[in-house]
């Protein structure tokens, strides 16, 4: 027993995850499931709960207790030796047990079991595990049910196969006096299923208490010293692990510490406020805050380039002809002024997004390394370099799969559309541009050979079957792009009470250096919030939680991430009132901040 | 320990208490009145009375009896009371049965319904509120003096702007606004028996409402012009076995709401934007019926039915539980700095006070509560002699309000039921929390007359002192100010002022 517990807890801290991966079609889901990984895991499991089922069997003793019984005695005394028959009982238990364990295993991956969810509220260990416990039960006892009951119907139709199996390799002979299993009397028998039952209450309930304690365990708080107070201590205080790259683990308990200081803390706020000794800089205030705006920053492009995705594909569904009256004409590009003016009059129709893209550029400059995730910045970086210029946005898009594979897309066969419509474009365009010819040569073979492959997706996408495995569900990618959000909303939080405790306790001033960034921040976030929730197919409204023990908090963090953003903002705006007037920020900003100090929001 | 006695007497009949200023109360006619609310800032007064609001237009809440009744079948009547009512359903569906046969079942079935009975009014022995129905009990736990029989059932103030929610007899809830016109009235198909409304703070228009069967939560659009906001900008928070809510609390920082059943001994905390919530479960006491979150966050009073109550530390959440001696905890209010709880117990007519040591976040999972609470105010019935004759006042203290300076407190004093002289007053106290507990007599506050006090609530953020907006039975709102210099000045002069700088040191 204790081995199979050992195995599970090894199995459980292998696999976790603080962000949870969320398949966004269906194959992604079959891939998932025969990854090898998986499929070890699986394996073990399934072993692991044979084992288990045959400790049960082995403590129940009576019919259940071996595997070879000698056969019951027939009519006719002739054979001296009695010959071992094989028990089926016992070989249905262990099977069953098997069974468990594979279907745990299964659901351990649907489910992602493997997720870390962080409670609500802190709460001792053992009080967390005294409030899951009822719901554990329930929730064994139940799933243990319908396990068994699949595991019925299984045996019913597939039974026989082990059963001879088993029979030949060891042989041992089928019982003719005993009913046989696999038929509709057999698996009625209450006794078994009884047993059955309760040795996958056992199992899953010995494996879910690892599970739930190993969960506890793992998302308890911890505390990182502010200021090392020795110098070999440097590498565990906050400012370092937060600025470093650990485990993301490590990451999410850094933040959830900095919340949890800037809220509750006035002592540690001040180690964070305070200036080195020697040199009077406020390292620790610069390093956190860096840090926070970088992760608001990076969710900041990633929610553009989502949103830019999805525009497109809103675009792209509109009739091709309206493709052609978009904005580059060929005849206004064979003017040889392609510099900044022209750009700037074919984003200008897009003048819902120009705003994004100002506030985008901005932080781009501060954060080096983030600027890879937005496709805005694509079209000024070739502008620069002098590629090819097109300048359009339909340009942007045709090498933006690098770009947006990244970030999930929505509609794969929207975008695909979208895609040759570009393409088609591009050609007339770059022969009227009359860029030198040899540059342009593999460019054309490489856009022939994308173009073949666009219209091989397109005929498969026509296919219901493939379309079936192939077609993301939106939801599913609205939950992917959000689904590390829990260490976002911490640093919103515990950035914002930073922000507001400073405005009584920061002494030096530190935090009015970076009040205007962080205010930007905030406000070009929350725009972008807004626009998300803008989009379709994105429900204003979390979906109903059952209360089961399979935590699904995962789903619903976008909405945790808008409310705590309000109220980061208004935080900092009750606290500071009046004065965030005289805090430079652009006027677009302002008037959004002034909405926010007459609660207007 | 300050007592009525040395109270001034109540104002004559027919005055009507208009304001404070220099420390005493100036009363007035109704049309003084009238002119001084104009000089007010633009808070609306109001009048609600009762005719005008539509009753009911049906009394059974389920649609059933304007069908025409229609057999079914056993099985399928078993399967609808299931899903209805559960198990007592079934069992009383199939003890009903008419048909033929089945005699075991019928009998084994009203077996079994009469133990269910037996159980739950043992259990309704146990704890008397049980027995009750749901609006009997949200009548008698909440703040609100004859909630069954008043026109407004629920008041309150957003924390940051002028701007209230009234909730009314006819299950809409109004929402006023000094900066604007539009009223907007909300309804929605579960907002019934309202017993509790909070705003959430560090938010423009969230209101959370406490409803018979769940806690919904309206988010408002303050620049909507629409008076009828759609029942689709309700969220609905249900938990089962979680109703009647009786009160509500949001954390003053924002992110959490506890919401309070009578019925239910766990009281539970919800992120409201999730719709998650997280059971703090505690047994003995038999539910919970009033809340109240202190301002700076650190602790959460929690009033249970029987008498006792429990004080909630709101990190770690643990509790320290105080066992009371005469009955349940009525009301209770926390000073500003959440150092100081002063409450009531029911059948006791004095005032207690508990002193808790200031929070650090150091101690995490300790509630720092002094051994034991002390009497601070002795309420108990007094005879005025006035020019007008014997007015006798004291009694059970019904609800309690402190002003978010910390230097007003008041007081609605229920007069006894069976003497028909005694009536329900407010009584205003001064009070100081540092360096020492002070509680001073200002005055009692009349208003017009047949008028009863109904609901209290302070203004949060009033600039020139405090405001006490009081409901009366007759439907009326009126808001009394307070005119005083505030000894505690938010300390602006220490922070550094918010110049930027433009050139910073450390990059």
């Amino acid at each position: 027993m204790s081995v199979v517990i050992l195995v599970i807890s090894i199995f459980n801290v292998e696999f976790y995850a603080v962000v949870p991966s969320i398949p966004c079609s269906r194959l992604a889901l079959i891939g998932k499931i025969i990854h090898p990984q998986q499929v070890i895991h699986s394996v073990v499991h399934a072993v692991m709960g044979m084992l288990v089922a045959w400790c049960a069997a082995v403590m129940t003793k009576g019919k259940f207790q071996f595997l070879a019984v000698p056969c019951t005695p027939s009519e006719s005394l002739d054979d001296a030796v009695p010959q071992m028959c094989l028990n089926e009982h016992h070989l249905f238990f262990l099977l069953s047990g098997a069974f468990m364990g594979y279907s745990y295993s299964l659901l351990y991956l649907i489910n992602n079991m493997n997720y870390l969810p962080f409670p609500v509220i802190q709460q001792y260990k053992y009080l967390r595990f005294r409030r899951a416990l009822p719901l554990l039960v329930k929730h064994t006892c139940v799933e243990s049910l319908y396990f068994v009951r699949n595991f019925c119907v299984a045996y019913y139709f597939f039974g026989y196969i082990p059963k001879v199996w088993i029979s030949t390799t060891m042989d041992l002979r089928i019982d003719s006096k005993l009913h046989p299993l696999d038929t509709l009397t057999g698996l009625l028998d209450l006794s078994l299923f009884y047993h059955a039952w309760l040795c996958g209450v056992f199992l899953l309930i010995t494996w879910y208490i690892a599970w739930l304690l190993f969960k506890i365990y793992a998302t308890e708080t911890h505390h990182f010293p502010v200021q090392p107070t020795f110098a070999e201590e440097t590498d565990q205080c906050l400012p370092k692990i937060l600025n470093s790259n650990p485990p993301l683990i490590i990451k999410f308990l850094a933040l959830q510490d900095l919340m949890l200081l800037s809220q509750y803390s006035p002592v540690r706020r001040q180690e964070v406020f305070s200036l080195s000794q020697p040199g009077g800089h406020p390292h620790n205030w610069t390093a956190i805050s860096r840090e926070c705006l970088s992760l608001l920053n990076d969710l900041t492009q990633r929610l553009i380039a989502q949103q830019e995705a999805a525009a497109a594909n809103g675009r792209a569904k509109q009739p091709a002809g309206e493709l052609k009256v978009s904005p580059q004409t060929p005849g206004a590009l064979v003017t040889e002024d392609m510099s900044f003016q022209s750009q700037r009059s074919n984003i200008a129709p897009r003048a819902s997004m120009s705003s994004l893209v100002k506030s985008s550029f901005m932080p781009l400059k501060t954060s080096p390394g983030s600027d890879v995730g937005s496709p805005f910045s694509s079209p000024a970086l070739s502008c620069k370099m002098g590629i090819l210029d097109v300048n359009s946005p339909w340009h942007g898009s045709v090498r933006s799969p690098q770009v947006t594979r990244r970030g999930p897309k929505l509609w794969t066969s929207g975008s695909d559309l979208q895609m040759n419509g570009s393409h088609h474009e591009s050609f007339p365009l770059l022969s009227a541009a009359g860029v030198g010819s040899e540059a342009v040569q593999p460019r054309v073979i490489y856009t022939w050979l994308q173009n073949k492959q666009q219209q091989i997706k397109n005929f498969l996408s026509k296919r219901v079957l493939i379309m079936y495995f192939f077609s993301k569900h939106p939801e599913a990618s609205i939950q992917a792009v959000f689904s590390d959000a829990q260490m976002h909303i911490w640093a919103l939080e515990g950035l914002s009470h930073l922000v507001a405790a400073s405005f009584t306790e920061d002494q030096f001033g530190v935090v009015q250096t970076t009040l205007p960034a962080i205010l930007n921040t905030l406000l070009t976030l929350q725009e972008v919030v807004d626009r998300h929730f803008k989009l379709p197919h994105v429900s204003s409204k979390p979906p109903r939680i059952s209360g089961s023990l399979v935590d699904t908090s995962y789903k619903t963090l976008r909405f945790a991430l808008r409310a705590s953003l309000k109220t980061a903002l208004y935080r900092i705006t009750t606290v500071f009132g009046e004065h965030l007037n005289a805090v430079q920020v652009s006027t677009e900003h302002k008037k959004r901040l002034q909405q926010f100090l007459e609660y207007k929001e | 320990m300050c007592s009525l006695a040395l109270f001034p007497p109540p104002p004559a009949p027919g005055d009507i208490t208009l304001y404070e200023v220099n420390n005493s109360l100036v009363c007035g006619r109704l049309h003084e009145q009238l002119t001084f609310q104009n000089q007010l800032a633009d808070l609306p007064v109001l009048s609600l009375p009762k005719e005008t609001l539509k009753a009911h237009s049906r009394l059974e809440h389920s649609t059933q009896p304007a069908f025409i009744h229609h057999r079914e079948s056993l099985w399928k009547g078993c399967l609808s009371a299931w899903r209805d009512v559960g198990l007592c359903g079934v069992l009383k569906e199939i003890a009903s049965a008419e048909e033929e046969g089945l005699q075991w079942v019928k009998t084994g079935s009203r077996y079994l319904l009469a133990v269910c009975h037996w159980l739950s009014s043992l259990h309704g022995s146990l704890f008397p509120h049980l027995s009750l129905t749901s609006e009997d009990m949200i009548a008698a736990f909440s703040q609100a003096v004859d909630w069954a029989g008043c026109t407004i059932r629920a008041f309150a103030w957003h924390p940051h702007t002028s701007k209230f929610a009234v909730a009314l007899l006819d299950d809409s809830i109004r929402v006023y606004n000094s900066n604007s016109a539009t009223i907007p009235s909300l309804k929605h198909r579960l907002q019934r028996n309202v017993a509790a409304m909070a705003w959430k703070p560090l938010c423009a228009s969230i209101l959370a409402v406490a409803c018979q069967s769940c806690v919904l939560v309206w988010h408002l659009d303050p620049t909507s012009l629409s008076t009828r906001p759609s029942s689709g900008c309700a969220q609905v928070l249900s938990y089962p076995g979680h109703s009647p809510v009786t009160s509500l609390a949001w954390a003053p920082s924002g992110e959490l709401l506890l919401s309070a059943s009578p019925v239910n001994t766990a009281m539970l905390v919800w992120d409201v934007s999730t719709e998650n919530c997280v059971q703090l479960q505690w047994f003995g006491g038999g539910g919970v019926t009033y809340l109240a979150w202190s301002p700076d966050g650190s602790k959460v009073l929690a009033a249970a039915p029987s008498a006792v109550f429990r004080v909630w530390e709101a990190q770690m959440w643990t509790c320290e539980r105080w066992p009371t001696i005469k009955g349940r905890c009525q009301t209770g209010c926390w000073s500003p700095d959440g150092s100081r709880l002063l409450f009531t117990v029911l059948g006791a007519s004095v005032i207690y006070s508990l002193s808790f040591s200031e929070y650090r976040g150091e101690m995490q999972g300790q509630v720092g509560g002094s051994k034991t609470a002390s009497i601070v105010a002795d309420l108990s019935e007094t005879t005025f002699e006035t020019l007008y004759g014997e007015e006798r006042i004291g009694g059970e203290i019904h609800s309690m309000v402190w002003d978010p300076t910390g230097e007003r407190l008041a007081v609605i004093i229920r007069g006894h039921a069976d003497v028909p002289e005694s009536q329900t007053v407010i009584a205003v106290f001064r009070t100081r929390n540092s360096p020492v507990f002070e509680l001073l007599p200002c005055g009692f506050l009349r208003g017009e007359c047949g008028a009863q006090p109904q609901l209290i609530a302070f203004h949060p953020c009033f600039k020139k002192g405090a405001l006490l907006t009081v409901c009366w039975s007759t439907g009326k709102i009126s808001h009394i100010p307070f005119f005083f210099m505030s000894a505690h000045v938010p300390c602006t002069s220490s922070s550094p002022s918010p110049v930027i700088a433009s050139t910073s040191v450390c990059e």
